[in-house]
């Protein structure tokens, strides 16, 4: 989201639910389809209750004939954005954004660990496939949390056969990463797409076995963290604010609804440049970015706003606003006339 | 509006001789992609996209540590497979800092680099090109950098030698090749011209190869691999002693060999070498055939790049002009229908716009 990319029309040509919570979506666009490869994902505008928001979902398969495919997974506790995109019927017009791929495979290494969870198969799925074809060495462990989550999983086991394997923890199976890790080539490479704890822990193993960081490749939207996502406050003293952040929108939003001037740039937890002092906090901070190291985050001393959040309660934080001799809510009430979501 | 594509991405392209890449970094262009280009502890090549990450800045203007590239600019660091290995002034990398790499490989003495879809990349793919080892056949080349011309004018050149009359006249000129009859066939990825002229006055050239009175057959044969590979059989023997059925025992062979890679739509390196397979151990000669070719404006190939450049500026020129063809262009219009092939392979039914970003 850094760069935005042109806005394409496209046409939602079909669905098809993959899992019970799952679904695909195949997406025509109406200009030429661009193909980044393995790792690549798009933008698209959800309608959502409110304003549209943009989400990133990774593209899953070749895209060699024409469609581009991604799987939402529907989540009560999410931002809107996969609400949004279930409710989407076949044939209704929808606005995407170029692909872009930051998370590329690479294809010269002799050893490939490919570690997905959940909904996280998807980019990982595309990368069996092309492994596959390529004729490279590599192993696809799969878990999620009961065997109907398995999205992904027939079409797999008929094209790599052996190479996948499956694990499914409602039935006590566990993947032994440090273990698979030892197993792979010194020159390999692993790949993690998963929920927050399987990469945090991928990251952990991976960093205890001395490889090379640029070796553990992973990418995520930021979108999920330790805790379950709760509505909570933000108390900025320096600006005089208070500051609802809902459910569905991020504390970056939330500072920028209420007229705060933010500078960032990925809005996914990796550039570290919407980050805030943190002064007070009154309930655990879940940091969901991968811009601190894990001693910076247990300082907690700053928050990356675009992804992290307070698990309840109140947050407050400082911002860089030095103006001098106004408080922001009189500045703001006196250009828009007030704005509902701040109080003094 | 985008200009038509005159390459195919997916192709094995010459991007520097071996012993120009040494652990250092070289700059290239290669069909439109800037790419830098060194040489690993390991002893492999590897290839990276020529512009970092974070400001783009040339990694080439940056510096090698070991075998990981310092952008000159901020100091980000990638490794050989152009994952970001350092970052400043934090203590994390962001997983999504990467530059492109692209598949590269040595053979014949020249680093092949495929621009296309890195999973098609196949190093069994990589053009014949043997006779440029050094071994069964040697000569001394050299490549014209940044050739302000389209790659396929330079097979157009190659593929039709009657050019060599009017362009090389005093050396392997000869109006016998405008007068010889020729042949034209074709595979899925080659095109052949061959031409014989039997019982000729040598030309001087080939007179001074020959070293021995009397009359020749001599021959041109051709070909073209798509998309950009040219090698020429070529040589005398004298007359009647059976060459066009095999034996050149009486004769000299050569071949002129061209890896011919677009640099942008309307340029191209041109790599090029003249070898034998006479008076192998003679360095004078090799010297001398080199200087035949390339001299400071003087030689063969210097010609042949003041008509190139000259022909593109007049394309240039004449955006909406169409070529008329002749005859002699059947060589030149199959090497092309070959490269419009690959072209539309490649397209079709997706743009496999690796690069886009």
């Amino acid at each position: 989201m850094a760069k935005p990319t042109e806005p394409i029309s496209a046409c939602l040509r079909a669905t098809r639910d993959l899992t019970p919570d799952v679904r695909l979506f195949e997406i025509e666009p109406d200009s030429p389809l661009v193909n980044l490869g393995p790792g690549s994902h798009i933008d698209v505008l959800v309608p959502t209750d409110g304003r549209p928001q943009l989400r990133s979902y990774s593209l899953a398969g070749s895209c060699a004939d024409g469609l581009y495919r991604i799987a939402v997974k529907r989540l009560a506790s999410s931002r809107g954005g996969s609400i949004g995109m279930w409710r989407l019927k076949a044939g209704e017009r929808l606005t995407i954004f170029k692909p872009k791929n930051s998370f590329e495979l690479s294809y010269d290494r002799p050893d490939y660990l490919l570690l997905a969870g959940g909904i996280g198969i998807t980019p990982i799925y595309t990368m069996a496939l092309a492994l596959k074809q390529a004729g490279a060495n590599f192993r696809l462990l799969y878990a999620a949390r009961t065997r109907r989550d398995l999205a992904f999983a027939d079409e797999l086991a008929t094209s790599i056969g052996e190479r996948l394997q499956l694990f499914v923890s409602e039935e006590g199976q566990r993947i032994d990463i440090g273990g698979e890790i030892a197993q792979l080539d010194a020159r390999g490479e692993l790949y993690v797409c998963g929920p927050f704890g399987m990469l945090e822990a991928a990251k952990q193993l991976w960093s205890q076995s001395g490889r090379p960081a640029a070796h553990l490749r992973y990418e995520t939207f930021g979108n999920a963290g330790r805790l379950a996502g709760a509505p909570f406050k933000i108390r900025v003293p320096r600006l005089g604010l208070e500051i609802d952040v809902p459910v569905n929108r991020s504390m970056l939003e939330a500072l920028e609804d209420a007229g705060v001037d933010m500078i960032f740039g990925c809005r996914r937890g990796e550039c570290g440049l919407c980050v805030l002092p943190i002064l007070e906090a009154s309930a655990e901070v879940d940091h969901r970015d991968v811009f601190f190291s894990i001693e910076e985050r247990a300082m907690n001393s700053r928050i990356c706003t675009c992804v992290s959040r307070a698990a309840s309660g109140f947050l407050t934080i400082d911002t860089p606003d030095r103006t001098p001799n106004q408080r922001l809510s009189q500045r703001l009430s006196v250009q828009a006339g007030g704005l509902h979501k701040i109080r003094e | 509006m985008n200009a038509p594509k005159t390459f195919p991405l997916n192709a094995w392209y010459a991007a520097a001789w071996s012993h120009e890449i040494a652990p250092e970094l070289s700059a290239r262009k290669i069909c439109g992609k800037d790419v830098v280009l060194y040489r690993r502890t390991d002893g492999l090549v590897a290839a990276l996209e020529d512009a970092c990450w974070h400001r783009l800045v040339p990694l080439s203007l940056g510096h090698l540590k070991g075998d990981d590239v310092m952008c000159g600019y901020h100091g980000l660091v990638f490794n050989s497979a152009g994952r970001c290995s350092y970052m400043p002034a934090q203590k994390t990398i962001n997983p999504s800092a990467c530059v492109r790499t692209y598949p590269v490989a040595e053979r014949h003495r020249l680093v092949w680099l495929w621009p296309g879809d890195p999973a098609l990349a196949d190093p069994a793919k990589i053009p014949d090109f043997h006779w440029n080892d050094g071994t069964e056949w040697v000569g001394d080349g050299g490549t014209f950098y940044q050739l302000k011309c389209d790659y396929r004018l330079v097979v157009d050149n190659l593929m039709d030698l009657t050019h060599e009359t009017y362009v090389h006249a005093g050396s392997i000129g000869d109006e016998a090749i405008t007068a010889a009859p020729f042949d034209v066939t074709h595979t899925d990825n080659t095109a052949t011209m061959t031409r014989w002229m039997m019982d000729i006055d040598p030309p001087p050239f080939w007179g001074r190869q020959l070293a021995r009175p009397g009359r020749v057959d001599r021959w041109q044969i051709v070909t073209f691999q798509a998309p950009s590979i040219v090698v020429g059989d070529v040589g005398v023997a004298l007359t009647n002693t059976g060459a066009p059925q095999g034996d050149r025992s009486h004769g000299v062979s050569g071949a002129f060999l061209a890896a011919i890679s677009p640099e942008t739509e309307t340029t191209c390196h041109y790599f090029w070498n003249f070898v034998r397979n006479y008076r192998k151990d003679d360095a004078q000669l090799t010297s001398e055939l080199q200087l035949a070719h390339v001299n400071g404006g003087a030689g063969v190939y210097d010609q042949d790049h003041r008509v190139l450049e000259a022909q593109q500026a007049a394309i240039d020129k004449n955006p909406r002009s169409p070529f008329y063809d002749l005859n002699i262009d059947a060589g030149a219009l199959w090497a092309r229908r070959l490269i419009d092939r690959m072209m539309a392979n490649e397209h079709a039914p997706v743009i496999a716009d690796v690069a886009a970003e």
